[in-house]
């Protein structure tokens, strides 16, 4: 037996976590619990890191296997990772140091309890990407929620109450019908192993209904409209920390689960519920980009082009070409960095001038130069230019989509053109034009590790702008390997038929 | 004669409570000794059970009572929470002046005609135990008498129960007219074939047992006298009585109508979805948390009765389980109301918890656990007794009871967020006491970390319990 590295990515956040919850709690020691949690996370951060250095990015199997008797008899522990699952990993290990960081004042009450949550929701995002069995998952996935749930609701906004009970009873409410589906799995095909399903196979007449119930808890948490509204709330009211979170990483679970899961399990459903999906993106795409223009909350602004965002991967999976799926996962890794940063950014100015509301702002460029320069690379980012990661995803998506179905590819593209309106217009707004407010004036440019989690942010979004190819190849195969399989169990079901 | 080792248990508990009885008597100012003597008997009670435990099947008294694996197992959660409950509680009565000898006397006879209920196989000796247990819990409703409420709910639950044994009664008597016997096992062999005095006698007889375990439509008196009751009696009626009329209730479906399952297993998901449905939705406008508690240990009823609708040794076991996990989860919740206590005052209101979070942060860590696990929130306990049910219920393709079940869930969730969101989102209010007995606290600190760590080794109870076969 190996060492279980897989575990230790899980654990090691909840043992940081119970260290700093039964270290005494005295107001200096504060910062201490706070170098604790940041210790940790960046231990698992290279531990991560380490993993991505000894995985075999050619082989289509699952690697770092666990397996362990669990609930006995019929459901096992098991985690594992193929080249999928590897990047959204490294992606939640990096954006939570990063987190962990930019705690310094945006919480200024039970800062302690907040690091325990952080380190926690950690805990379960790792465990999400690496659960090899639908109820490991299941369980991983709702996990989530608690922590989630109290970190909007102790440190948020003025209607955090609100914007948190939405969150956690939209969320609920689709993954239950989710867990009916999963059990049905296991009655039907006898066992809930993610390696042993793709075997198998689940018998065509079973697979409509499994696929909407899974698609009601991935289409809650994508969010896909029109059960969007909960995210732009629970950004809203969430402390900046908290929307990077749900934002960067939360978001993707459903993403991934698309991938993982509907294609994976549920081939044919998925083939038959294709225009569903179009329609749903294309919808969550031009409209909440519209929607987005509309805004004069920053953060509100940032989470509908989320949603359009998101848009755009669903597409994308569902375009079944492997320049879609390739590109929407790339597309969930770049809005993973970019929506942190945005979000990261927006906190910047919110932590000075206390308030969200655009045209509070104007001129920054002359009192806050550093920030601009990032702040535009940032918004260049989610806007798509060529040269940032968010240009490789949207390009590779609508590639694969005009293979598949051209008009769907072309109205996708309207998109980007919307993107790009509200995300300049937004910069323009806030860092130039006049300088209105006398109060501005005041503010002063990025403190030390402001620069750090904001260059920490700006190097990937660039490099891997210009140079997709470590990405690209660590999911290669395993996207292959998916697509093999989808057409291989369509065809064979065609085959069937006749 | 060598049919009483088996039967040492109610033996020993009867005797004790007779003694007890003249030490009160005869001794001055002894309340506090007695409740302790009776703590004593309890553990030295368990560990009788316990040492039976190994027996597979015993009839008793000509077939008219039965020790198995099922009444083991029940009598033994049955005095465990017993225990746990005069733990917890001690402090309590003596605080509002209820410290008095009946107290841990009605309790042990309850106790005995709850383990006469788990045990029986007769008609008859089954109502004798349901009379015993329900007169003692009559009493201790109503045992704070100077108290308006509780003399309330005592009077309440008299009236109610005696309708619903009433009714219970009826149904026995014609069970046995149609059947001709009152042994359970006679009936089951006499009711092989289908005929109408039988089924009205199932439907009597359910309907008693729904009252007892505060099913819908059969609930009403459960949110009063939850209220009305001093706390600890509260705490003892939102466990051992759900616990004994589960297990009559498994008994009853499994023994003597297990030939008639087309006729009860509708009745049962009618009970069990409106039980779910209803608890769910009536909780959310309480202010009180032990009216809360009582909506909400309803639509827990209700999930344990979803298992028993299976027809089916995987959802009986299920509906065990679920019942084991639930009163872990009840005795952490009681617990920690136990601990809103300032200047001889115990607080059960909602309002009362408002940022309980800031001054006291264990207790609401322990609470925000126990909320959670009762939503059926993963990773905690709650979560894996309601996957049990519904993995059962989905197995016999009862996809219809399974969706309701999970969308009343969601239901549920709402409320016990709302108290989560007292506790931590809004503004604090006064300190409470933090000194409390290490009974308290050794029970709320063991029943959550169960809670907690459940998710570690979530086949434990399923184990043990996987050894009760009815089918």
């Amino acid at each position: 037996m190996n060492f279980p590295i897989l575990s230790s990515l899980i654990l090691l956040p909840t043992i940081g976590a119970l260290f700093i919850l039964f270290t005494k709690s005295s107001s200096r020691k504060y910062q201490s619990s706070k170098y604790v949690a940041l210790f940790i996370s960046l231990a698992n951060f290279l531990l991560s890191l380490y993993l991505w250095y000894v995985f075999d990015k050619n082989s289509v199997d699952f690697q770092f296997v666990e397996n362990r008797e669990w609930l006995s008899g019929f459901i096992n522990y098991k985690v594992g990772i193929d080249g999928i699952s590897i990047l959204f990993v490294i992606l939640t290990t990096f954006i939570t140091p990063i987190c962990i960081i930019s705690v310094n004042a945006t919480i200024n009450n039970r800062l302690k309890d907040f690091l325990i949550a952080i380190l926690i929701m950690e805990t379960f995002m790792i465990g999400v990407f690496c659960s090899l069995d639908l109820v490991v998952f299941y369980l991983f996935f709702e996990a989530g929620l608690i922590p989630m749930f109290l970190i909007i609701g102790i440190w948020g906004g003025e209607r955090r109450v609100y914007s948190a009970f939405k969150f956690f009873l939209y969320t609920l409410l689709g993954s239950v019908l989710m867990l009916v589906a999963i059990i049905s799995i296991y009655w039907i095909t006898g066992t809930t192993d993610v390696e042993k399903l793709y075997e198998l196979g689940i018998k065509a007449e079973y697979q409509n209904l499994l696929w909407l119930a899974f698609f009601s808890s991935f289409a809650v948490k994508t969010p896909m409209w029109p059960v969007h509204t909960w995210l732009p709330d629970a950004h809203v009211e969430a402390p900046t920390v908290g929307s990077v979170l749900l934002a960067a990483i939360l978001l993707k679970m459903a993403g991934y689960g698309f991938i993982r899961f509907s294609l994976g399990l549920f081939p044919i459903a998925s083939e038959n519920f294709t225009m569903l999906v179009y329609v749903l993106s294309l919808i969550a795409i031009i409209y909440t980009s519209l929607v987005a223009l509309m805004q004069e909350d920053m953060k509100k602004l940032i989470a509908y082009s989320s949603v359009a965002h998101m848009g755009f991967v669903t597409l994308g999976i569902f375009t079944m070409t492997q320049q879609g799926i390739e590109g929407s996962i790339f597309q969930m890794i770049s809005h993973g960095l970019v929506s942190a940063a945005l979000f990261l950014s927006v906190g910047v100015v919110y932590e000075r001038h206390h308030t969200r509301l655009i045209n509070k702002y104007g001129g920054l460029v002359s009192i806050m130069p550093r920030y601009a320069i990032v702040f535009m690379v940032f918004t260049l980012g989610a806007l798509g230019l060529p040269g940032t990661t968010g240009f490789i995803g949207e390009f590779l998506i609508l590639m694969g989509a005009f293979e598949k179905n051209i008009l769907v590819a072309m109205i996708a593209s309207l998109g980007v053109i919307l993107g790009a309106a509200y995300m300049l217009w937004l910069f323009k707004r806030v860092v130039f034009g006049e300088m209105n407010n006398q109060e501005l004036k005041t503010m002063k440019d990025l403190k030390t590790f402001e620069i750090i989690t904001l260059s920490a942010l700006v190097i990937p979004i660039l490099f891997f702008g210009f140079y997709p190819e470590p990405l690209m190849n660590s999911i290669e195969v395993s996207v292959e390997n998916t697509l093999n399989m989808y057409n291989f169990d369509l065809i064979n079901n065609l085959a069937l038929k006749d | 004669m060598e049919n009483f080792q088996y039967i040492l248990p109610e033996i020993f508990v009867s005797v004790s409570m007779m003694l007890f009885l003249l030490i009160g008597v005869f001794k001055k100012n002894s309340a506090s000794l007695i409740y302790n003597l009776s703590n004593i008997s309890l553990v030295i009670l368990l560990a009788l059970i316990i040492n039976l435990s190994s027996l597979d099947k015993v009839y008793l008294f000509n077939n008219s009572y039965l020790i198995d694996n099922l009444s083991n197992y029940m009598k033994i959660i049955l005095v465990g929470s017993g225990i746990f409950v005069m733990l917890t509680g001690s402090k309590y009565i003596q605080v509002i002046n209820l410290n008095k000898i009946e107290y841990p006397i009605l309790i042990l006879s309850s106790i005995l005609g709850m383990m006469i209920m788990i045990s029986s196989n007769d008609l008859i000796v089954f109502y004798m135990g349901l009379e015993l247990q329900s007169l003692a819990l009559y009493v201790l409703a109503s045992f704070n008498r100077d108290n308006l409420l509780s003399t309330e709910s005592g009077l309440k639950y008299f009236v109610l129960s005696a309708l619903s044994s009433g009714l219970l009664l009826y149904g026995c008597s014609l069970t046995y007219g149609f059947s001709e016997s009152t042994n359970f096992d006679q009936i089951f062999i006499n009711s092989s074939e289908f005929n109408y005095g039988t089924t009205f006698g199932i439907v009597f007889i359910l309907v008693g047992l729904a009252f007892k375990i505060s099913a819908v439509p059969f609930h009403m008196w459960a949110p009063d006298v939850y209220q009305g009751s001093p706390t600890s009696v509260t705490l003892f009626f939102a466990i051992l009585p759900k616990i004994a009329a589960l297990s009559v209730f498994i008994k009853f479906l499994y023994t003597p109508f297990a030939n008639m399952n087309d006729q009860w297993q509708t009745i049962i998901v009618f009970i069990s979805i409106a039980s779910m449905i209803f608890g769910a939705v009536a909780a959310i406008g309480q202010k009180n948390l032990k009216r809360l508690i009582a909506y909400s240990s309803i639509s827990h009823m209700g999930y344990a009765l979803a298992g028993l609708a299976t027809v089916s040794n995987q959802g009986i076991q299920s509906s065990i389980t679920y019942i084991s996990i639930y009163l872990v989860m009840n005795l952490a919740f009681f617990s920690c109301l136990f601990m809103l206590k300032r200047n001889e005052k115990y607080y059960e209101n909602i309002e009362d918890l408002s940022g309980l979070s800031k001054k006291h942060p264990i207790l609401s860590f322990s609470l925000l656990i126990v909320l959670f696990s009762l939503a059926g929130i993963p990773p905690l306990a709650g979560f894996f007794a309601k996957f049990y049910v519904f993995l059962a219920v989905i197995e016999q393709s009862m996809y219809f009871l399974a969706i309701v079940g999970l969308l009343a869930t969601v239901v549920a969730a709402f409320y016990y967020l709302r108290i989560i969101k007292i506790i931590y989102f809004d503004p604090e209010k006064e300190e409470y006491e933090t000194s409390h007995n290490l009974g308290l606290k050794i029970t709320l600190a063991i029943s959550t970390i169960f809670i907690l760590a459940y998710f570690i080794y979530p086949s434990g109870i399923t184990e043990i319990v996987s050894k009760i076969i009815m089918i």
